[in-house]
């Protein structure tokens, strides 16, 4: 068995789990219009709370401008860039909603497949670069935004938005789980299918006729999302490993 | 072009750890930080079991993907192939160890030269370029030559340009058959193992 990288921990996980479910609740508040700026501030909060915590993880605490430096190639720069638009561009919207409310929601989905490609990356560790990585961490923070956005508002449009994200990121985590398994994320990934997916399904589609299932979905689809992810960083992160194809021919043959 | 490479001759090793020990005193790195290791791979199951020793470091890779994940270009890859870090521009974050899959990089808060930075094997890229201003070959001279490789009790370890048709590297290469780790990720490491004789 290889070893569990120790280099990002639950700080940097936190970076995945709030940024991912602060972006995806930036775009459901684009589609949930009865939910006021509420949606709007909170996913500004989270996506700062994340940046925020993986700062607290950088040995330098006081160079973090440096994360700047290499926008051409590093998919941490890129991040951080449309970070800093997305936070722009909401804080705007909680003003004036038209035209940035939309303009933040497309950054969120910028911003959300930069954290795919951050760990996709990585390439020293199997669990992350598998490139189906990248399709989970979009559609799981998609997910999670939209059962958080639950909270705020039931209204028939987020509740489609909501459902269709769940089946997305179903897929995609089949498809990732077929492409790296891992005995880590197996328990998460059940729960993720079962009661992120299925049960959740089922409380939105009650939501339709009792309001009050709604956001039973939505923390349904939201508690699966953050164990799946928080799992992926810190339990399923294993490192490459050595590896020694041919063994040294010694003394006579 | 120059293209500096190390070789490690499997058949030779003994597992000594001559080469971390050297390592960690040039160096100063501080405990649990090893930028030269040796590992001890068993390799089967009994009664078929067989044992190497397989120094490992930083591969000075072709395509470093500790460089281009850095976000703040403190990793650069000069032209003769050697990966360095800025320790000023460093920010710690790490990213490069993640990406790195020799887990060849460290950043220890008890390195009192370089703290809370990435750091890794340099191939001694000071002794390099000093004993190139003094005129002399890296690989040949001892002084112009990493530190593991001088100290090596079993000459498992050589360092040569692989680029020179001429070096002593390429000389190794050429009798004896060779692999390098990992090839398959596309990172195009730059340090090749010997394992048995040339067919």
């Amino acid at each position: 068995m290889n070893s569990l990288q120790k280099h990002w921990d639950a700080r940097a996980a936190l970076n995945f789990i709030l940024g991912g479910m602060g972006a995806g609740l930036m775009i459901a508040a684009a589609l949930a219009h009865a939910a006021g700026r509420a949606p709007i501030l909170l996913s500004l909060v989270l996506v700062a709370a994340g940046l925020g915590a993986v700062w607290l993880e950088i040995g330098k605490k006081f160079r973090a401008l440096n994360v700047f430096i290499n926008p051409f190639t590093s998919w941490m720069t890129r991040e951080s860039f449309i970070a800093a638009l997305l936070i722009s561009f909401g804080a705007a919207a909680m003003v004036k909603p038209q035209p940035f409310l939309p303009l933040a929601a497309a950054t969120a989905l910028v911003f959300v497949w930069c954290q795919g490609r951050i760990l996709h990356a990585s390439k020293g560790i199997p669990a992350w670069r598998a490139p189906q990585v990248v399709q989970f961490i979009v559609s799981t923070g998609l997910a999670e935004g939209a059962g958080l956005a639950l909270f705020f508002s039931t209204e028939p449009l987020l509740l489609t938005w909501f459902a269709l994200a769940l089946v997305l990121r179903a897929v995609a985590w089949t498809r990732y789980a077929a492409a790296a398994p891992s005995a880590a994320l197996e328990s998460p990934g059940k729960a993720l299918l079962q009661i992120g997916t299925v049960a959740a399904l089922a409380l939105a589609l009650a939501g339709a006729w009792f309001p009050a299932a709604a956001p039973l979905a939505g923390a349904a689809a939201l508690a699966t999302g953050l164990w799946l992810k928080f799992a992926l960083v810190t339990r399923a992160a294993f490192n490459q490993g050595y590896a020694l194809p041919r063994l040294p021919v010694r003394g006579t043959r | 072009m120059t293209r500096w490479a190390m070789v490690a001759d499997l058949r030779r090793c003994v597992g000594c750890q001559t080469c971390t020990a050297a390592c960690k005193q040039t160096n100063a790195t501080p405990p649990g930080v090893q930028w030269r290791r040796v590992l001890d791979m068993e390799v089967g199951e009994y009664p078929e079991v067989k044992r190497a020793f397989v120094p490992v470091g930083c591969m000075h890779c072709d395509e470093p993907p500790c460089m281009h994940v850095c976000p703040s270009t403190a990793t650069k890859k000069r032209a003769d192939g050697i990966v360095t870090i800025d320790y000023d521009l460093c920010i710690g974050c790490a990213y490069c160890a993640v990406a790195c899959p020799y887990q060849a990089r460290y950043k220890s808060s008890d390195d009192t030269l370089r703290p809370d930075v990435a750091t890794k094997c340099t191939f001694c890229v000071e002794r390099i370029d000093a004993g190139l201003a003094q005129g002399l070959k890296p690989g040949v001279d001892p002084e112009a030559t990493p530190v593991c490789v001088n100290s090596c009790i079993a000459q498992a370890l050589h360092f040569g340009d692989v680029e020179d048709a001429q070096s002593n590297i390429r000389g190794l290469l050429a009798e004896n058959q060779h692999f390098r780790m990992h090839e398959e990720l596309g990172t195009g490491p730059r340090f090749y193992y010997l394992w048995d004789k040339a067919p």
